[in-house]
């Protein structure tokens, strides 16, 4: 077989010019059948959405933005331990600890918090690994349900813990379901 | 004297333990050892981690020992045989004495200084169960300040006496002992005063845990992500070689050398440790070797590395010295940062 003959995506066809025929030659025929193609569409079920008024839904386990978790008393869960930053395949964590002072009791649950924590957007490749291996269950990629925005600054990308940690009012629900049950 | 460990041969000299004995083959035979410390005289006997069993007892007796044997503080004999990684019946023992040994540790590694470089840690990995069987409570102590420089969190401490011992051994009053007895057992500064001697932080690198810890570099980084150096200067108290751990340009702590037991190679003095942390005070002899599995060795480098330079057009590097300006964490400048 000659290398002009290969076809790789098996769709390679010989051209012929073949003469046409009369209803090829007044085009009205073909255009018809154009047309019944547009029209069958037209009554089809769409495959776009109204972006962004509309949203896809998402699986229940899709992983997007991080969440940084508040216990049952909306303490912080992190520790700063650092083996999510170790995990990160991207590099894209990175964090400083601090220590809790006595009258902080009610804001981390352990004795050494995350004062600065920080994932750049750019860098993370939402493996999910950090989550696999936080020990004390605080960074979840699926409790957000937030795509993370586009912007046209690089500085843009980096999350603080003002865009990480979870919402008052969000741990305010979680604690209030869990009481009741 | 010829002794046998694992089916190993090697020749001591009388008053040698099996660990020392172990130690001389080197490899996976050698016992874990959480109390004994080569560098400080009486240490060893108490956390029952080095236990072997001695199939023979020398030449002149051969009967086997009947109980299993802290390899620390047994002396060996000519002829003797004995198995250390080989048998099922130690890898058992080391077992249920690393159970013990975390009944009353706290789960804290997350928050502990200690973790990545502690004894109990590699010696639950080897030996431990992933699971528990305490349902109890563990034992806790008020937390104690014992100074400015070194923190003591007494509930992750395992009794190895080690720090006593060496408190024994470099300082000339006894300032640091263990009080009480059984549960309630707790090493302290006796009169709870400060330990103000020049050689007392080497509590730091002798304690196998994380109760004894530098308060200068308290939550500072993990050891993992710092970059350990050896280094030297001169001292007039010490010997002056040291590591020092260093996160970017800056030195965030300065330990004892230690070899591949986790023992220091020389005490070195508190000035040394706590005091000099700036570049310039150092001369820095090159990275320190770490085992390639070892979680100190993450992300650090053994080989020399040479700077790349790209030869490429210059317009195409433009975007670099974008991306070069730090925007990660401007809120820490980087220290002798150019910008």
């Amino acid at each position: 077989m000659s290398i002009q003959q290969i076809s790789l995506s098996g769709r390679k066809m010989q051209v012929s010019n073949k003469e046409m025929s009369f209803l090829e030659r007044i085009y009205v025929w073909t255009i018809l059948k154009g047309l019944w193609t547009t029209l069958k569409h037209l009554f089809k079920r769409k495959v776009t959405i109204k972006y962004p008024e509309e949203v896809r839904e998402m699986s229940k386990v899709a992983r997007l933005q991080h969440m940084l978790m508040r216990d049952d008393q909306g303490r912080e869960r992190c520790t700063a331990c650092g083996l999510c930053a170790l995990s990160c395949p991207a590099e894209a964590i990175t964090m400083k600890a601090a220590e809790r002072k006595p009258e902080e009791k009610n804001l981390y649950r352990e004795e050494k918090y995350a004062e600065i924590y920080e994932i750049n957007m750019l860098r993370c490749i939402f493996c999910g690994l950090c989550e696999e291996a936080c020990p004390k269950e605080a960074i979840y990629l699926t409790t957000s349900k937030k795509i993370v925005a586009s912007g046209y600054k690089r500085e843009s990308f980096i999350y603080g813990k003002d865009k990480l940690v979870m919402p008052l009012d969000m741990a305010i629900k979680n604690t209030q379901s869990n009481t009741i049950q | 004297m010829k002794v046998t460990i694992d089916g190993q041969s090697v020749e001591v000299e009388p008053g040698t333990t099996i660990l020392q004995a172990a130690r001389m083959i080197g490899g996976d035979l050698v016992p874990p050892a959480m109390c004994y410390y080569s560098k400080l005289k009486g240490s060893g006997g108490k956390c029952r981690c080095c236990l072997v069993e001695v199939a023979k007892g020398s030449d002149a007796d051969p009967r086997p020992m009947p109980k299993l044997m802290a390899s620390c503080v047994t002396g060996c004999m000519d002829g003797m045989e004995v198995n250390s990684k080989n048998s099922e019946r130690v890898t058992e023992a080391r077992k249920s004495v690393t159970e013990f040994l975390l009944i009353n540790h706290p789960l804290d590694c997350p928050v502990c200084d200690q973790a990545g470089e502690c004894n109990l840690q590699d010696l639950s990995f080897e030996h431990g169960k992933s699971e528990t069987r305490f349902i109890e409570e563990k034992r806790t102590f008020e937390p104690e300040n014992i100074g400015d420089k070194i923190q003591l969190h007494m509930n992750r401490c395992i009794l190895c006496q080690r720090c006593t011992t060496l408190a024994d051994q470099l300082t000339d009053k006894r300032v640091h002992g263990v009080l009480n007895r059984g549960d309630h057992a707790q090493i302290s500064t006796c009169v709870s005063a400060a330990i103000d001697n020049e050689f007392s932080g080497n509590m730091i690198d002798v304690c196998p845990v994380g109760a004894l810890t530098d308060k200068t570099f308290r939550f500072k980084s993990r050891v993992w992500f710092n970059k350990p150096f050896n280094a030297h200067r001169d001292c007039d108290k010490c010997c002056g070689k040291t590591t020092v751990w260093m996160f970017g340009n800056e030195i965030q702590r300065v330990t004892g050398r230690k070899d591949q037991y986790g023992e220091v190679e020389e005490f070195i003095c508190n000035t040394c440790r706590f005091d000099k942390k700036e570049v310039s005070d150092w001369t820095i002899e090159g990275p320190k070797v770490f085992n390639k599995d070892s979680v100190i060795n993450q992300n650090n480098y053994k080989r020399p590395l040479e700077k790349v330079i790209i030869e490429t057009e210059k317009n195409i590097l433009l975007g670099r010295d974008e991306d070069r300006v730090k925007i990660s964490m401007s809120g820490v400048p980087l220290k002798n940062s150019n910008k």
